[in-house]
């Protein structure tokens, strides 16, 4: 596996494209914190990317810094080949990027099909007007998002609650909802911040499942951030390894799971 | 005494069932555009969480307005774009000058600042279009001015047809902002910012339309209120009290609920005019309507803290 080449093909046969999303040298500070110490490390098209670290290591800012939730403090993000200037969550969002948060941000009030169509907020075109009087362009663009909110809908095996408020579901079917909004939105990449905390084995395997299918079926890119080394190393393509804002560790599964830091990160050192 | 209040008003109900009828239909006028206005308060605290106190005067400048602009000889039917055009202008500037700047402060300086809203509108109305009373144009806008005479039970029902206009116009309203809310990406922004603001950035909503837009919807729905309420009672600044009106409608139903505010409004317009003609002015001599709706709103919250239609508040503790 090489990196600096266009692109490598994973061990189970996948080939994996260009750079997609860059940073380069992102530093991000909260006052005297520093939470991302000069962190660099690319996401190629197609492929499964994975941030761990232990708690407090800095993914989270991490993936805020991503999904324009977080301005960095120092360094550059790049997408799509082009410097990204600094942006607001939504017009990063507008740009490709969806996300999901780890304590489950969904609009609860509203049922499961709403709020998978809000996913598709990111391809609205129709003015304001024109959908005030539901004529012309609002209608086929109405009708052209439920198709595919339904096929999302239909993916991830959700059809049965459509219509059911999301306040009423439970925490697994909720993940699993929050995942159908993300991909309605078709996105450029998918960011996923601790997919599988708090479930239980049942639940995480339903998970590691559609994450896997998600990346074959659409060929979505994916980033995600997880402490559960195991399901990570299962799933991933490369890994990136944070501790304390830095990063320890960048490759395969493999290469990370034999490098000394990490194994000093997560098992701690001898003094 | 006793007969008085629990017996004789019934008997006359009964016994003038047409005048019943009179006054529910009065009521019912009069809660119409209770609920019209309280449901300019609900979308506004719905996407935003701001309790909106400049909703009443938004009602006496935009009929200000287009009064304003149809003595200067503008058609009357121009004026109606012209005068939405304002509040689309007037939810910009709120948007961009008031509202941006204060994002993330607390409830109450939100709250403080649409008082300040008010206070700039009514001067900058007075400087504008004068603080004389003025009348509303009804006849120009081709709202008819007559009145039809039913005789059901044998008696006597007068209906004003602008009355009926307004019921009907404020009906057709209610459910285009329904459909619009629930059956449109647009509507669907609009309830996930009320929801989740975080999530809501994350699917690509901008705030600052969504407000505008929302903003923009609550000036129609106070250019609607001040031409049907105009039409009945002129347009002048007094009109904003009878959105005070609108304040115990919404504790009865609720802040948070586009159909709380309508079943609420039309509660208070049908109950203070039964209380005002058939226990008001003989026990109490009148005038009850100022203060009933109030005292109605003091007993709610009493026994229902959280409104006729309000989420129950469950606090841990």
């Amino acid at each position: 596996m090489t990196d600096q080449a266009e692109g490598y093909t994973t061990a189970d046969g996948r080939k994996i494209g260009g750079v997609v999303m860059e940073m380069k040298n992102i530093t991000l500070r909260f006052g005297g914190v520093v939470a991302i110490h000069n962190i660099s490390f690319d996401i190629r098209e197609g492929e499964i990317r994975a941030i761990i670290g232990p708690n407090g290591a800095g993914k989270s800012s991490m993936l805020n810094v991503i999904s324009g939730f977080y301005t960095p403090s120092e360094g550059e993000v790049w997408y799509k080949g082009a410097k990204r200037p600094p942006m607001k969550p939504y017009e990063v969002a507008r740009q490709g990027v969806a996300r999901t948060f780890q304590n489950i941000a969904l609009f609860e009030g509203m049922s499961v099909l709403d709020n998978v169509m809000t996913g598709r907020l990111t391809h609205m075109k129709a003015g304001i007007l024109p959908q005030m009087i539901w004529k012309g362009r609002a209608e086929a663009e109405e009708t052209e998002n439920r198709i595919i909110a339904e096929r999302v809908i239909d993916f991830l095996e959700i059809q049965h609650i459509r219509k059911t408020p999301v306040a009423r579901l439970p925490y697994g079917l909720k993940k699993r909802v929050e995942l159908a909004r993300a991909l309605a939105a078709e996105p450029t990449i998918l960011l996923l911040d601790e997919p599988m905390a708090g479930m239980n084995v049942e639940e995480k395997e339903d998970m590691c499942r559609f994450i896997l299918d998600v990346n074959d079926e659409f060929g979505t890119t994916i980033a995600l951030i997880e402490h559960d080394m195991g399901v990570v190393m299962d799933l991933s393509d490369r890994v990136v390894v944070m501790d304390y804002g830095k990063k320890i560790g960048d490759g395969s599964p493999d290469e990370v799971r034999n490098n000394q830091d990490v194994i000093d990160a997560y098992l701690g050192v001898q003094h | 005494m006793l007969h008085d209040i629990f017996i004789a008003p019934f008997q006359d109900m009964f016994s003038a069932p047409d005048f019943l009828l009179q006054v529910l239909w009065e009521g019912l006028v009069s809660g119409i555009l209770y609920a019209l206005i309280a449901l300019g308060f609900v979308l506004i605290f719905r996407s935003s969480r701001i309790f909106n106190f400049a909703q009443g005067i938004m009602v006496v400048f935009a009929a200000l307005t287009l009064v304003g602009l149809h003595a200067m000889g503008v058609p009357a039917w121009i004026c109606v774009l012209l005068t939405l055009g304002v509040m689309f202008v007037l939810a910009m500037a709120i948007e961009r000058v008031v509202l941006r700047p204060l994002v993330g402060q607390p409830d109450i300086i939100l709250f403080m600042a649409t008082i300040g809203i008010t206070l700039f509108l009514i001067g900058f109305g007075e400087i504008i279009f004068g603080g004389e009373n003025k009348v509303m144009i009804t006849e120009e806008l081709g709202i008819p001015t007559g009145s039809w005479t039913l005789e059901p039970f044998g008696g006597l029902l007068i209906l004003e047809q602008k009355d009926v206009t307004a019921v009907v116009v404020a009906a057709l309203l209610v459910i285009g902002l329904l459909v619009f809310l629930s059956r449109t990406q647009m509507g669907r922004a609009i309830r996930a910012l009320g929801d989740d603001s975080q999530a809501a950035l994350s699917v690509g909503i901008s705030l600052h339309t969504i407000w505008v837009l929302v903003w923009f919807i609550a000036g129609i729905i106070a250019l609607v209120t001040g031409i049907a309420w105009g039409a009945r009672a002129g347009v002048s600044f007094a009109l904003e009290v009878i959105a005070y009106k609108a304040l115990p409608v919404l504790m009865l139903g609720g802040l948070e609920s586009i159909a709380g505010a309508i079943i609420g409004g039309l509660m208070i317009g049908l109950l203070e005019k039964l209380f005002e003609i058939y226990w008001g002015q003989p026990l109490m001599g009148g005038n009850t309507e100022t203060w009933f709706a109030f005292v109605l709103a003091l007993l709610v919250l009493l026994f229902r803290p959280q409104g006729l239609f309000g989420e129950k508040i469950i606090e841990r503790v």
